[in-house]
Formats: structure tokens, sequence, C-alpha cells
């Protein structure tokens, strides 16, 4: 069984009220870091964990924070990103309901390291009943001086504001996340300037999500170093995953990065296998804009080596042959689901969701939400394929932020593996409206191509 | 003696110029100008943070400056990135850039109503040069096109929601030129919409500026609405002393005959306004009386405007007949067979105002 990390308390009873979560050794890691560290210090021991950010594209934190400029007199903020809206991840949601107060005890050690006084939680609208949990943790965090002014006697003041969206996936795009947190509309921003030099109100800001944050705690609790011996290669620490999908035991596990996919699918310690005795087909490994992966490629790489469930192994092929860790969103199909509608369904996702600034994005999404619509219903021609792609093509990379790749991803990968499933719809127009193509060949052992 | 400021070289298309720090790529290529210039349908050199949005600029990056000559790993937007020392851009030499553009200019055509006839910006609309020089013959999208509710915009704007490429030129203008902005984009995505949340009029002094700043026909002068073709008018240069304190009265009248169509602010050879002129003399004085004429203005001889001196022009020789080895194309129907209007021998092109339906009058001898 894996270390936890960060899940390890989650059933305590009360957890959620400070006392008991005081009790449980919670609020350590400040104590350690404003008496004992000074800021600089906090940074070196996340850089040297080797912690990468848990909000999907795997950035290392602590080289994140060290871009952060530190002019003189400039306010510097650091902001959670709490807006979790990808379809499949719902592993913050799960940790702020229950663990509010570790949330706030990585966002203190955070402030602390990177100077921000003010520090806000932006949290996505549909999460309606999270604020209030939040704000109660915030005040016994108060109560109990470790917010305010001259926290712990140590002269460091902050201050911690829950911010709620209302409702866009496109704020978790962090330029667009800072845009709606100063009352605009949610547009993503041109890159440069990055945040870390012109964020919130144009000063310099850090946004990371809020497992990114929980996870500073453990990494000063038990030192940088410790924490990067979990885990391997340069997938350290812990991760949280939230499985769903065609799953025994869908929820939300904590993995230490060193088990393989086939044992967090099959394996009654995690995702307790496929109910009703039906195979595996295909599975989306990181929330719904990664590229989708068949069952032979998604246990075995193409190399023919077991797939393991971390950042390295699951991009192992690149995009042709692999996939990405993503956000954690652990979505499995089984046999009895249609790619091509999992497919028009994120489409519509992503075309619901476009922020409409840039045209090919805008349109795009749009066209192939219709043309998805059509093979789907039994209206294709077969030159919709070759369309689809195309127009995904065109979108992938032409974009200000990256909703549009994200859009065009999950339909390139569905294309690139599945093309037979769409091809069916296609040619057999009646017959897909009342049955599904099954698993095919989608299980079948590939042949391994010699490196 | 001062301290020389150090210029960046940047090559563009093989062509190579120095700029002074801080200038973007885009406008690196007007300097060049000619086709090296990457087409701009949102960005606006006077508007403060335009740009970036409608993804025709991109150009390749094929080395990032002498101290770091790395490329670009995407296509970047001209518009919004500076250029660096040494740093080599591709852009109609690069293959790629040609085909992202041509994807931009069809994403932005499918959802076009390309009423174009019946448009009154047809002739000096950026997105059908646009998709002149890029686009393709046919479409591939086989989709009904988007429409709108109809959105009134008061007296003197008004807006085709359905032409809109959401550029928010518009916008920015009505931010940087207005005190209080009350039109906005609504809503997200491919439904976004340029509207004011509740039905209200534009009335600021210099609202009427956003009709010359939109690359389309989205917004069009309500006082010059269906009254002629820009090609059939000729630009003047004016200008008049106003009062407004902000406007300086430099326009451009466009005549047909000796009548003011419609005035307009005096745009530079890439269509950008040079100086913003207030509603007053852009919807309201309409009368040489009004102005004093400076001369005609300078037109682009590849633009349509310059084409329309229809007068004196000769009738290239038929030569269908020749096509056809001699034979006469078989007319389906003669429409002077049919109309009342029945003055074939009238040649629109020699008149020298607006067609009436008196030229056309049987009854009425000339």
């Amino acid at each position: 069984m894996g270390r936890k990390l960060l899940l390890e308390k989650a059933h305590v009873e009360g957890i959620r009220g400070y006392d008991v979560y005081r009790r449980e050794g919670g609020y350590r890691s400040v104590e350690k870091a404003l008496k004992t560290m000074t800021p600089d210090q906090v940074t070196e021991e996340v850089k040297k964990s080797g912690l990468r950010g848990r909000g999907g594209a795997g950035f290392p934190t602590g080289m994140k924070w060290s871009f952060l400029a530190k002019p003189e007199g400039v306010p510097r903020y650091l902001v959670c990103n709490a807006d979790e809206s990808e379809p499949g991840t719902f592993k913050d949601r799960y940790l702020m309901e229950f663990l509010p107060h570790l949330l706030i005890e990585g966002l203190i050690v955070s402030s602390y390291a990177l100077g921000s006084k003010s520090t806000y939680i932006y949290i996505r609208g549909e999460y309606a009943w999270i604020p209030d949990i939040l704000e109660q943790a915030i005040e016994e965090a108060r109560a109990n001086n470790f917010l305010g002014k001259n926290i712990l006697g140590t002269g460091f003041d902050c201050e911690i504001y829950v911010h709620r969206g209302a409702g866009a996936y496109i704020c978790g795009e962090e330029t667009a996340l800072i845009e709606s947190l100063e009352g605009k509309r949610g547009n993503p921003r041109i890159k440069p300037p990055f945040p870390a030099v012109k964020g919130v109100w144009d000063c310099p800001t850090v946004v990371n999500n809020v497992e990114t944050l929980a996870a500073v705690v453990p990494i000063i609790n038990e030192g940088g170093e410790a924490y990067s011996k979990i885990g391997v290669g340069k997938s350290t620490g812990t991760k949280l995953l939230s499985a769903c999908g065609n799953i025994n035991k869908p929820g939300v596990y904590e993995i230490d990065m060193t088990i393989s996919v086939e044992e967090f699918i099959f394996s009654d310690e995690y995702c307790g296998g496929i109910p009703n005795g039906k195979r595996l087909k295909a599975c989306i490994p990181g929330g719904s804009s990664v590229p989708i992966l068949p069952a032979n490629l998604l246990l075995k790489t193409a190399k023919g080596e077991t797939r393991m469930m971390n950042y390295e192994s699951l991009a192992d092929g690149g995009f042709p042959k692999g996939s990405m860790m993503g956000s954690g969103g652990f979505i499995v199909l089984d046999e009895d689901q249609c790619v091509v509608r999992n497919t028009l369904t994120l489409a519509r996702f992503y075309r619901h969701e476009s922020c409409g600034q840039c045209s090919p994005c805008r349109e795009g999404t749009g066209w192939m939400e219709k043309i998805l619509k059509n093979i789907e219903y039994g209206k294709g021609k077969s030159s919709d394929i070759d369309l689809l792609w195309d127009i995904q093509r065109k979108i992938e990379g032409n974009t200000i932020c990256p909703l549009g790749d994200a859009a065009a991803w999950p339909v390139a990968a569905a294309i690139r593996h599945f093309r037979d499933e769409f091809e069916w719809h296609v040619k057999n127009p009646v017959e897909s409206q009342h049955r599904n193509f099954g698993l095919a060949h989608y299980a079948d052992p590939l042949e391994v191509v010699p490196a | 003696m001062a301290d020389e400021k150090k210029l960046f070289k940047v090559t563009i298309d093989n062509i190579t110029i120095e700029v002074e720090p801080g200038t973007s790529i885009l406008q690196a290529a007007r300097r060049i100008g000619g086709d090296v210039a990457p087409p701009a349908m949102c960005y606006y050199t006077k508007l403060k943070g335009s740009g970036g949005k409608c993804r025709t600029c991109l150009v390749e990056v094929a080395a990032g400056s002498t101290a770091d000559p790395r490329p670009m790993p995407k296509l970047v937007a001209s518009c919004r990135t500076n250029v660096m020392d040494g740093m080599v851009v591709k852009n109609i030499t690069s293959e790629k850039v040609i085909d992202a553009r041509n994807g931009v200019v069809e994403m932005l055509l499918i959802n076009h109503p390309l009423d174009c006839p019946i448009c009154d910006q047809a002739g000096e609309c950026h997105l059908q040069d646009l998709s002149y020089e890029h686009g393709k013959e046919g479409t591939r999208y086989e989709f009904e096109r988007r429409t709108f509710k109809k959105h009134d915009l008061g007296p003197y704007i008004q807006l085709h929601m359905t032409r809109c490429i959401l550029c928010y030129r518009c916008v920015f203008t009505a931010d940087q030129l207005t005190e209080k902005r009350v039109h906005g984009v609504l809503d997200r995505g491919d439904h976004s919409e340029i509207a004011t949340y509740i039905e209200k009029s534009l009335e600021n002094d210099f609202i009427g500026n956003i009709i010359d700043v939109c690359p389309v026909g989205a917004l069009t002068d309500k006082t010059f609405r269906f009254k002629n073709r820009v090609w059939f008018l000729k630009p003047v240069d004016a200008h008049r002393n106003c009062n407004h304190p902000k406007c300086n009265g430099k326009a451009t009248l466009w005549y047909r005959g000796d009548e003011v169509f419609r005035v307009t602010a005096r745009k530079d050879q890439w269509g950008e306004v040079e100086d913003w002129i207030c509603n007053e003399c852009r919807f309201e004085k309409k009368k040489t009386s009004d102005w004093e004429i400076e001369g005609p203005t300078k037109v682009n001889r590849h633009s349509v405007i310059s084409q329309g001196h229809y007068v004196g022009t000769v009738r290239p020789q038929e030569v269908v007949y020749d096509v056809m080895g001699g034979r006469a194309p078989k007319l389906l129907m003669d429409i002077h067979n049919v109309s009342e209007v029945n003055r074939p021998e009238i040649d629109l092109s020699k008149l020298e105002r607006p067609a009436h339906s008196t030229d056309f009058s049987p009854h009425e001898e000339r």
C-alpha cells in the first residue's frame, strides 16, 4: 500500500474543525516555516521536493515560485486555483470539503514563501457549499492566530479571501482566472507578460492548484528531500486521482505514482475493476482534455513496457501513442461505451466553454460538435472524419490559451485510435443507432516496435 | 551627444530592417510593407490592449534572437509579440503560417452570412479582402449559420451581429474614447455577441468611431445605410472648425456628384483611423458648405474605391462569341422582355449620381 500524505487523516472524525485538525498534528508546518525558516528556504524546500503542479500541466512548482518578480514596494499575490471544472476531475473538491484546514495551512506557508499578504482562493461557482466550509476554516485559523496580523508573533501578516466564480471552465486558466478575480470578463490574457511579472492588478502573482498548495504541508513537515524520495523519477510525492466511469469503486484515491495503470483499475484497493464482468475498452487518464487511449495502449506502452501511473510513463510515446497525467481525472470506459458519443460529449463541453476570443476556438469547437453530432446520429459522411481531423489541427496551437488545444486533443486522439469506430458509424448509420461498436480489437495485444 | 538608441535588427521574410526596441513584429513588417505585412483583423494601433484575438496575423518565429536563437514552438500573434535583436520571422515564406492563416480565414467565414451584395461595408471590408486573399472558393461548412436576435443601438449605428467577428475593437474604442462604455460582449463562445445588456442606445459624442474601427459590416452608419455603394463614391479630404474640444474636424467626405453621402474619419494605408471625429461631424454635417475641401483622398490603387470611376470607361471586347465558336449564348430570359423599366439604352455608368427610378421611367423623357 502506497503512502498517504494528504488524505491520511481524511477519515478522522471532526477533522474538518480546527481542534481535531490541530490535535492530529495540523499547522505544524506553519510553525516550522514561520519560526525557523526564511521565505527563500521554504521555496528551496519546495524546489528540492520536485513537486509538480497538480492542475494539469505538471510544471515544477518550485521553479514557478522562483520566477516570481520581486520589485520593491509592489505587493505580490498568491492565488489558489480551485476552479476545478475539468470533466472527470473532482479531487480538489474532496480535499476542500474534508480537509479545509490542510489547504489553509498550505496557503499560509506558501504565502509566507512568496510574500503574499492577501491570498485568494478562486473557487468555482458550482461548488456552492464549499466556500462556507473554507470561510469557517479561515475564521478558526484567524481565531488561533494562524491568520491576520502578526501570525504567531513572527511579524508576518496574511489574509485569505474566498472568491466565488460564476461558472466558467475558462476561468480555470490562470490569466482568465486573474481577469475574473479582478471583476472583469474571464477572457484569458495574452502572454507575455506572465502572471509572475504582471498578474492580479498588474502585480506579480503565482497561481497554483489546490492540491499543489496542500502538498506544500507535507513537504515542509518532512523536508523536501524526503518528499522527493516518494515516487519515481521526476514524478515525486503523491498524487490525488479522481476515478470515475465504469469502475466498481469510483472516488478519490491518493497514489504514490509507483503502481501500474492495470493495478489502479483492477486492484480492490483502488478502482476495484469493471462492474458486471465487462471488459476494459478505453480510458482517459488525466481529465477530459488529455488524449483517450484504447485498452491495449493504456496498459502497455508502445515499447511493450507496463504503463505506470506517473507523469512520464503516461506520456510515454508522445501524443501518437501516449497520453498525459493531466489533472488526474481518471475516466474508464468499458466495452459498452461508444467513443463517438464520448467525443461528442466532450466537444459539446468545449464548445459551450470556449470564451469566444480567438476565432479558431470560437468557431472551430462548434463546427466539430456539429460534425460529431451528425456522425453519432447516423448522418455522417466518410469525408467528415478527415474534415474533423483538419479542423482540430487548425485549432491546436493557434489560440491564446490552452483551451483550444484541450478541445482539439480529445478529438484528435479519438480519431487516431478509434478511426474504425467512426467509420463504422458512417457506414452503418441505422445499426449504429441501436448497437454499439463494442470492444472490437481495442484490447488486442499490440505488436511491439523495438526501440 | 546623447546616447544613440540601440536598434534591433529583425529579419522578416528574408528582408532585414532595424526597428526600435518595443516594436511589435506586425509594426516592423508594416515598415517593410507590401505582402510581408500580416493581415490584422482585431489589432488596431490606436487602441491600447487590442490584438491577439483574431489569429490572422500569426507568424512563425524561426529564431528568437541573437542571444537565444531557438525557434518559438508555436506560431505567435505578430501584433502582440515584440521583436528581439536578431529575430528571424517567417510570414509568407512559411507554409505553416499560410496553412494556419487559411484555417483562421475559414473559421471566420463559416458563420459569416457572406451577404456582401447587400452589405454597406462591401468594398472597404477587411474580411472581404482577407477572404479574397486567403479564402477558398467553396465552403466545407454544411450547417445553418449562426443568427442573433436583433438589437437596436440607437439612431446612428446599425448593428448586424451575424457579420461580427468579435474583434473587440469597438469595445476598446468605447473604453478609451468615451467616459462610460454602455455596450460590450455578452455571453461566451460561439454565441457571444456585441450588445448593450438592457436595450440602450449608444449616445456618446465619439461613439460614431466604432463604425470606422469595425473591420466588417457589423457596425454601419444608419445615416448612410443602403444609400450607395462605397465604390461609387469619391473620397475627399476636408476639415471644419468643430466646436467639440476633443475633435479637430479632420474628416473624409464621400461624394457622388455634388452630394455628400457620408463622412468618415481619415484612414491611413492600413485602414486605421488617423484622428477620431465627433458624432456631429460624422452624422450631421453632410453639406459641402459645412466643410473646407482640401482635395481628393489618396486611395490605394488596388482598392476597389479607386476603381469607382465608371465615366468614360471602355467596355471590354465581348469574347463570348469567339469562345462559343460564333454561336450566340442562349438566353433563358431577357429581362427587357418582361420588365416595365425598359430602357436598355441607359448606361448606368454614365450617371454621375445615384440611379433613381425616374431614370428608367418609360414615360418621362430626359
